[in-house]
């Protein structure tokens, strides 16, 4: 289920790789982990000591996909999914135990250290920054790690300084941040070498909403404007909705869906909402062609299938029998959807698992 | 080219060295306590030299200068685990270490160069001037630090201090290697406190050993840390003898680095980063 590339072309890699090949290819990645587990209680934890049970968890139970240069791909899942184990694999550090990966051409965790010089990684819930010093030397201090030219460097670190707002925060010590003032430097840190591949794991985790608008308009500028390709997992739909054109739904180690988030919306259900505001409390609102979903004391909300019955019929009806102040018909939320994805794939378990991410 | 490839090491010494100098008060609160404590030993050493009559394997002068200089340089001796390392463990934040495009275990060496010189740096020198110039002041002359006996001890005990820097280094990331299994590491750190407390000559100088034990432990890599310098510095061990501690120091150094680089190659294999 590949897509087309965006006509931005990666500045990396152009004219000599006309025929497009995926910057990132991933087929069939197993990754598993030993969880130790103890019964419970002081018994549970000697017998804990003489004979330790485990179990062995497939975080990744075969994963294929590929990315072409310049998209901006959303990943998604529950927690436990495997999207962060998916994402440290990619990025080198995770050493599956089968499986291939080829991302610029290069094995990540064969070649890690030339691999990891031309990719960005941020991961939401830590900072890569540190703690003591103030942002601007964290910055430096990255610029001899990742050996980039003093030129290069200069130029990348003004840009970010100028598109993250950072001006006035460069000499605060890292630990005197704000989470949304730290998330905004992580992720200047991250680009600071040019690399042509961006992932982001979680990076609105925790954000108010200035933040996550701060980091979703640049990670889209990022993308549209120099074809940096991203992938972003995140449990915000709105980040995902706000910003990308492919969307991955992973679910116990497998890729449950790939592709738009139309693809994915008609892929679950043809459902549609319509909402009606009532001008008196009505308790009879009722269809044969729709279920009542949710049903306040002013407030009704119906599913309804559009090839059972259209909107404008439906619509009819209502207003024919009740009073209404108001209506509006949606797409249910895109919460709504991947819920029921997971539901159709594994019917039996529930949503949140137990599995290291 | 050379210089590219060293670039990333030396800006982490360089900024985690500048980073510890900035803790004053902890490096103030230690000189106390080793001041302390170096006299606490001196008093046992000196009931022992006088209880006595048989002649002894050291000078009592000697001992002394031994006691100050384990007390000053105490920082070195790698009898611990880095906090920062241990933190990194646990938390799942070594992740970002792996995203570095540099050599794991160079990262890591040099992150304990910076943390085995900079706090002693701090400590090292007022200890001295403390240990040399400051006790014969209130009267306990026969208790000071005195210079070594001649130039050439002075150069050969510079040199084996060096390579003590690079063996205990060495000996630091292999402990912190060892954090990747155990992750609290607080076993290990039992184990190998005491291990190079003792082996390494820093509560007992080797010398003071029994006949039996004295090949063992002077074959073991901990009395290098320790001992082999320190008896340098004192001329207990000829400058001429040096060429023989420095090889000891680098050989184990060597083997130490090979060990630690193959279980870290392993203990990256079996990762598990900690938390989502």
């Amino acid at each position: 289920m590949k897509k087309k590339s965006p006509t931005l072309v990666n500045s990396c890699c152009t004219a000599t790789r006309l025929i497009v090949m995926p910057q990132i290819i991933v087929s069939d990645l197993v990754k598993t982990f030993r969880v130790s587990e103890r019964t419970s209680g002081l018994l549970g934890a000697v017998r804990g000591l003489v004979q330790r049970k485990h179990r062995i968890v497939r975080a990744l139970d075969g994963i294929s996909f590929a990315v072409d240069a310049g998209e901006l791909v959303g990943y998604i899942g529950p927690n436990g999914a495997g999207k962060s184990t998916t994402v440290k694999t990619l990025a080198g550090i995770l050493v599956p135990d089968s499986g291939r990966c080829e991302i610029l051409g290069r094995v990540p965790w064969r070649d890690r250290v030339a691999h990891v010089s031309r990719i960005g990684v941020v991961f939401g819930q830590r900072t890569q920054l540190w703690w003591d010093l103030p942002v601007i030397e964290s910055f430096e201090l990255l610029r001899d790690i990742y050996r980039v030219p003093l030129s290069k460097y200069s130029a990348a670190r003004d840009e970010l300084i100028a598109l993250l707002d950072l001006e006035s925060i460069l000499d605060v010590p890292v630990r005197q941040l704000s989470l949304g003032q730290r998330m905004r430097c992580d992720v200047a840190a991250a680009l600071l070498h040019a690399p042509p591949i961006l992932f982001l794991d979680e990076p609105t985790i925790g954000l108010d909403a200035t933040g996550k608008l701060a980091i979703r308009d640049f990670v889209r500028r990022l993308n549209r404007e120099r074809g940096i390709t991203v992938i972003l997992t995140t449990h915000d739909m709105d980040d995902i909705e706000a910003l990308c054109t492919r969307v991955m739904v992973i679910g116990e180690g497998r890729i449950l869906s790939d592709g738009t988030l139309a693809e994915l919306r008609r892929r679950v259900t043809r459902e549609r909402w319509l909402t009606v505001d009532l001008v008196q409390p009505d308790d009879s609102i009722e269809d044969p062609d729709a279920a009542v979903i949710r049903r306040d004391a002013h407030r009704v909300c119906l599913a309804f299938d559009p090839e059972r019955v259209s909107p404008a019929e439906l619509i009819r009806r209502v207003t024919s029998a009740h009073a209404i102040r108001d209506l509006f018909v949606e797409n249910p939320p895109i919460e709504t959807i991947v819920a029921r994805l997971y539901r159709q794939a594994h019917p039996a378990s529930s949503a949140s698992g137990d599995r290291p991410s | 080219m050379t210089l590219g490839a060293v670039r990333p090491y030396v800006a982490i010494v360089s900024a985690r060295f500048r980073m510890l100098l900035q803790y004053r008060a902890a490096a103030i609160a230690g000189l106390w306590t080793q001041i302390v404590f170096g006299l606490v030993i001196l008093g046992i050493f000196e009931a022992f030299f006088r209880s006595t009559t048989r002649a002894h394997p050291m000078t009592f002068a000697q001992i002394v200068s031994y006691v100050w200089l384990g007390q000053a340089l105490l920082g070195m001796l790698p009898w611990n685990a880095d906090a920062e390392v241990r933190a990194m463990v646990r938390s799942g934040a070594v992740a970002y270490e792996l995203c570095r495009p540099v050599d794991l275990y160079g990262l890591w060496y040099a992150r304990a160069l910076a943390w085995r010189t900079a706090p002693t740096v701090l400590r090292a020198v007022p200890m001295c001037a403390i240990a040399s110039i400051g006790l014969p002041l209130i009267g306990l002359d026969e208790w000071r630090l005195v210079a070594p006996p001649s130039v050439a001890s002075a150069v050969a005990f510079a040199s084996t201090l060096a390579c003590t820097l690079l063996l205990g280094c060495a000996l630091t990331t292999l402990i912190n290697i060892t954090l990747l299994w155990t992750i609290s590491g607080e076993g290990i750190v039992i184990l190998t406190t005491t291990l190079v407390t003792f082996l390494s000559g820093m509560i007992v100088p080797v010398p003071l050993f029994p006949d039996w034990a004295k090949p063992i432990v002077q074959a073991l890599p901990f009395a290098g840390l320790v001992d082999f310098p320190f008896r340098v510095y004192t001329g207990h061990i000829p400058p001429q003898a040096t060429v023989w501690v420095v090889q000891h120091q680098l050989l184990w150094t060597a083997a130490l680095v090979i060990l630690g680089r193959w279980l870290l190659s392993r203990g990256l294999r079996r990762i598990v980063v900690q938390g989502g």
